[in-house]
């Protein structure tokens, strides 16, 4: 199975999720921003960063580049999207997910391992997760506030479209606890915490088995490669 | 040459997070005057022509699709500035 991640100018998380992609048993496949072709990907990541240095908004730039506008097209027909971070603002910049991020409540950058809870296991990109499942990976960010109206919040709740929650502490005054949601066909994804970088013991979060060997972040991989071969 | 202003600023539903930190700054620098403060973004779009109607509503449209986000911010104001 290939998995595309993409590369804008600014991005800095796409070779930790080339390298998730390749922990979980896929093939990384390289996208660049300027380029329009897919190059017959089974799915696609947007990894974090700071694409075209957050100008104008965080995401707002990339949505006009010409790999975004495949990308789109792509997704409307099914194609699995997980937007991590800045990536997930990208996806509600260009309308496949929607809500929009602000600053951080507290107005600082945050980082640090973060835990939340599984709400729906039945997307793409949580398939192999247990509904409800406790889930740690590190978060950091500056804006990741996530807003919408309340009628949208409605609708994601009572659609199971809410597919992260952060648990015992919210880190950014995101509505309703929210740190991740999916479009109504569950294959795109965005969330703002970053499973890319707890795939492998030794480098990740603190876990059960000692400092640093949390790889709780593998299954959102393994989740896609099970749903494409399904 | 002319130049159109827009201005965007965030919803007035939406905590401005930046505007309450100016806001908490200005008391320290003895502004005292200010209960709340709120801070948006102003574009200048320029054109080598004069600023007819069409360029006018070329840059409502620029400011509802690409220069704000509906969810979370709103064209307050789109006009000619004069020179």
């Amino acid at each position: 199975m290939r998995i595309g991640v993409v590369t804008f100018p600014g991005t800095l998380d796409d070779r930790d999720a080339a390298r998730a992609v390749r922990l979980a048993g896929g093939e990384a496949v390289a996208l660049w921003h300027a380029d329009a072709d897919l190059k017959g990907v089974d799915a696609v990541v947007l990894p974090g960063g700071f694409s075209y240095g957050d100008y104008l908004r965080a995401g707002a730039i990339s949505r006009f580049a010409p790999v975004t506008q495949a990308i789109v097209d792509a997704a409307k027909g099914g194609l699995p999207v997980l937007g991590i971070c800045n990536g997930f603002q990208v996806l509600t910049e260009a309308h496949l997910l929607p809500g929009s991020m602000i600053k951080n409540e507290h107005l600082s950058f945050i980082c640090r391992e973060q835990e939340l809870r599984v709400e729906n296991a039945s997307t793409a990109w949580t398939s192999d997760y247990a509904q409800g499942e406790l889930i740690t990976i590190p978060l950091k960010n500056q804006d990741g506030q996530y807003v919408a109206d309340e009628r949208t919040l409605d609708e994601l709740e009572g659609e199971g479209r809410v597919v992260f929650r952060y648990t015992g502490w919210n880190p950014n005054g995101s509505r309703r606890d929210i740190a991740g949601v999916s479009n109504e066909r569950g294959n795109v994804v965005g969330l703002m915490p970053h499973p890319e970088h707890a795939v492998e013991p030794g480098f990740g979060p603190d876990g059960a088995k000692g400092p640093r060997s949390g790889t709780d972040g593998l299954k959102f991989f393994t989740s896609v490669l099970t749903s494409l071969v399904s | 040459m002319g130049r159109v202003v827009v201005d965007v600023m965030p919803k007035p539903e939406i905590l401005d997070p930046q505007g309450k930190a100016v806001a908490n700054a200005l008391p320290r620098l003895g502004f005292t005057q200010f209960s709340s403060v709120r801070q948006g973004k102003r574009f200048e779009l320029e054109v080598d022509g004069p600023v007819t109607e069409e360029i006018l509503a070329a840059a409502r449209e620029a400011g509802e699709k690409v220069l704000s986000n509906p969810v979370i911010e709103d064209v307050v104001a789109v006009y000619e500035e004069q020179s």
